[in-house]
């Protein structure tokens, strides 16, 4: 398998961008503290404030104490900002994907090893979760809960609460095929508990499946939380986030084209990138499985 | 047929009880007071003791949930104060931040997002089955390349990314259009097509990657069918098997689709009416946020999960109608 990934060249690109975005976002205090500055100073001085505190400068005020310029409005060093966002973004997104991972087998399973009733009932909830709009529940519930609960946490814990449908739906589908092989039904003659069926027999098998899903749910998961960012339900201002920065940018954007650039090409290269490791993890793991999380 | 029909539409009733109680459940339960949240942000001691004497939550929560379903059915009265607030039915509640029942609050912001959505729908049908065509086909190997490049982004960006870049291309550096501005469709048509071109434009770009993707794939794999083959064998023009045989193979999945798609554009589109500024009910929500209007976010949320269900079912119905080896049962 390894040896097919390596050769396509799409994955080996995505990967390497991928682990790079990573590797930013844990080492982001360290890149910070490297440029010298960090996300909450602010620098009026480096407004141009007879034109609305647009940054002075070329390029929106690029120099070699501010490597990617200023934040019009407030002067906020931009480089420790997008770094620091990249923390909110990746780590926010991997989260969520782990818990709906976790979720969604848990009930798949159940339900693929359950009784009828126990499977009928759990469908009805994996339905009623895969029927539930998302962007538009996580708005409300957000906006709902307390202001001083730690946000990205909530944030992941909100996307995952919504989302995990449909790794739920494929774990199913895989559990109920799995238990009518022959190796599955040997355990369970043998007498191993179903815990033990669902951990050493049925685990196994659905790891191809679900793996290609869960690739493709970290770039989506991404996309949901820089828009709820960019709604302004997201990390809590003075924490940087992508999406907020991209908010803050369409009263910006013509005086300042640069800060829209930024955050926006970082997004898309990442999302760009894991999207990429997704179709390559796709097409060396599972040829046929064309589903795609919408 | 008949007996499918009745258990479909008991099946989706079912579902959105459920999702009633689970909506009012969550927010009416939440670790905020209710009260609070219903009152909104000019909210004033007089007005909070209105708000709690019009919402009964000093009622057991069953009580008030029952009173909540009444209202949908037959509506209800808030007696607020000295006047007493009527909420005809399907009552959804009460905004007391704008003093409106729910209802009227989204019948009006309906129609702005049904245009936007059918709009973008009907423009990433156009494009995405184009280009899943022209991919599909193989005929041209730098078009394949370009329009398999395309599908992945369209998967990659976010929705007010592309609006954003839209907005910086069109109406800043080459100035070709006006910042949009919604304009009802009664009073200027060609304005009103004008300004929702853009947000069209961006929702279509993400939305036809999907169909063109779905396009190509059908294509390649009807074209290696057995019937296909038999046809050229036949000496039937390459063009015809083209339109009348691959293209119809490959367009049964996404007709099925359109229905949901509609639907998924139409609850996706809060960060569209945000990014352009259009009075839809994305807009409502996002405002009612902000206003902290707890009964109009309830609402919009119901609404959402009512326009799903109704789509799924469309989607099933369609599904049977277009394929005759589909049988309801």
């Amino acid at each position: 398998m390894i040896r097919v990934l390596r050769k396509d060249r799409g994955f080996v690109a995505g990967a390497v961008v991928a682990g790079l975005m990573v590797l930013v976002a844990i080492t982001a205090p360290l890149l910070a503290a490297l440029a010298g500055q960090d996300y909450t100073t602010y620098h009026d001085t480096l407004l141009d404030s007879a034109r609305g505190g647009v940054p002075s400068g070329p390029l929106g005020g690029i120099s070699g104490e501010h490597w990617l310029g200023v934040e019009p409005g407030t002067g906020r060093d931009l480089f420790a900002r997008l770094v620091y966002g990249a923390q909110v973004s990746v780590g926010v997104a991997l989260a969520a994907t782990a818990l709906e991972v976790l979720l969604g087998i848990t009930f798949g399973v159940a339900a693929g090893l359950g009784g009828r009733w126990l499977d009928a009932g759990l469908s009805r909830v994996i339905d009623l979760v895969l029927a539930v709009p998302i962007l538009v529940l996580a708005v409300s519930l957000l906006a709902i809960v307390p202001q001083d609960w730690p946000r990205p946490l909530l944030l992941a814990t909100v996307i995952a609460l919504l989302g995990w449908g449909g790794t739920a739906r494929i774990s199913r589908g895989e559990t109920l095929t799995l238990r009518t092989r022959d190796y599955v039904a040997a355990a369970q003659v043998s007498g191993a508990s179903w815990w033990r069926v669902a951990r050493r027999e049925i685990l196994p098998g659905l790891t191809a499946p679900i793996l290609t899903y869960a690739a493709l749910l970290i770039p989506y998961n991404m996309i949901v939380e820089a828009g709820l960012s960019f709604l302004g339900v997201g990390v809590r201002p003075p924490t940087p986030s992508w999406g907020q920065m991209l908010s803050s940018a369409t009263t910006w954007f013509r005086a300042d084209p640069l800060y829209v650039f930024l955050p926006g090409a970082l997004l898309f290269l990442t999302l760009l990138s894991f999207v990429l490791v997704a179709n390559g993890l796709r097409r060396a793991l599972d040829p046929r499985q064309t589903e795609v999380p919408r | 047929m008949t007996g499918y029909l009745i258990r479909r539409i008991g099946g989706a009733l079912l579902v959105l009880f459920f999702l009633t109680t689970l909506v009012y459940g969550l927010f009416y339960l939440a670790p905020s007071d209710p009260a609070i949240l219903t009152c909104g942000k000019g909210c004033t001691p007089e007005r909070l003791a209105d708000v709690r004497a019009a919402m009964g939550v000093d009622d057991p929560i069953p009580v008030q949930y029952w009173h909540f379903l009444e209202g949908l059915v037959a509506g209800r009265d808030y007696p607020a104060g000295p006047d007493v607030r009527h909420c005809p039915a399907p009552c959804l509640g009460y905004s007391f931040e704008t003093d409106q029942p729910v209802t009227t609050l989204l019948l009006d912001r309906i129609p702005v997002s049904f245009a936007l959505a059918l709009g973008a729908e009907v423009l990433s049908l156009v494009f995405g089955i184009g280009a899943g065509m022209l991919a599909g086909l193989r005929r041209f190997r730098i078009l394949d390349r370009v329009v398999n490049a395309l599908i992945l982004a369209g998967y990659a960006v976010p929705v007010f990314l592309v609006g954003l870049l839209l907005l910086l291309l069109f109406c800043v550096h080459l100035q070709w259009l006006p910042f949009p501005t919604y304009v009802p469709l009664t009073t200027d048509p060609l304005l009103w097509a004008q300004n929702l071109l853009l947000p069209w434009v961006s929702l279509a770009i993400i939305q036809a990657a999907v169909y063109a993707r779905l396009t190509r794939s059908g294509i390649q794999e009807t074209l290696a069918e057995d019937h296909i083959r038999t046809a050229r064998a036949y000496g039937i023009p390459e063009r015809r098997i083209l339109w009348r045989r691959a293209l119809r193979g490959a367009l049964l999945p996404l007709v099925t689709l359109t229905a949901i798609d509609i639907a998924g554009i139409m609850t996706g589109a809060v960060l569209t009416e945000t990014m352009f500024g259009l009075p839809g009910v994305g807009q409502l929500l996002v405002g009612a946020v902000r206003q902290i209007d707890l009964p109009v976010v309830v609402g919009v949320t119901l609404l959402t999960g009512l326009i799903i269900v109704v789509a799924n079912a469309a989607a099933d119905l369609l599904y049977a109608a277009v394929d005759p080896r589909v049988q309801l049962r």
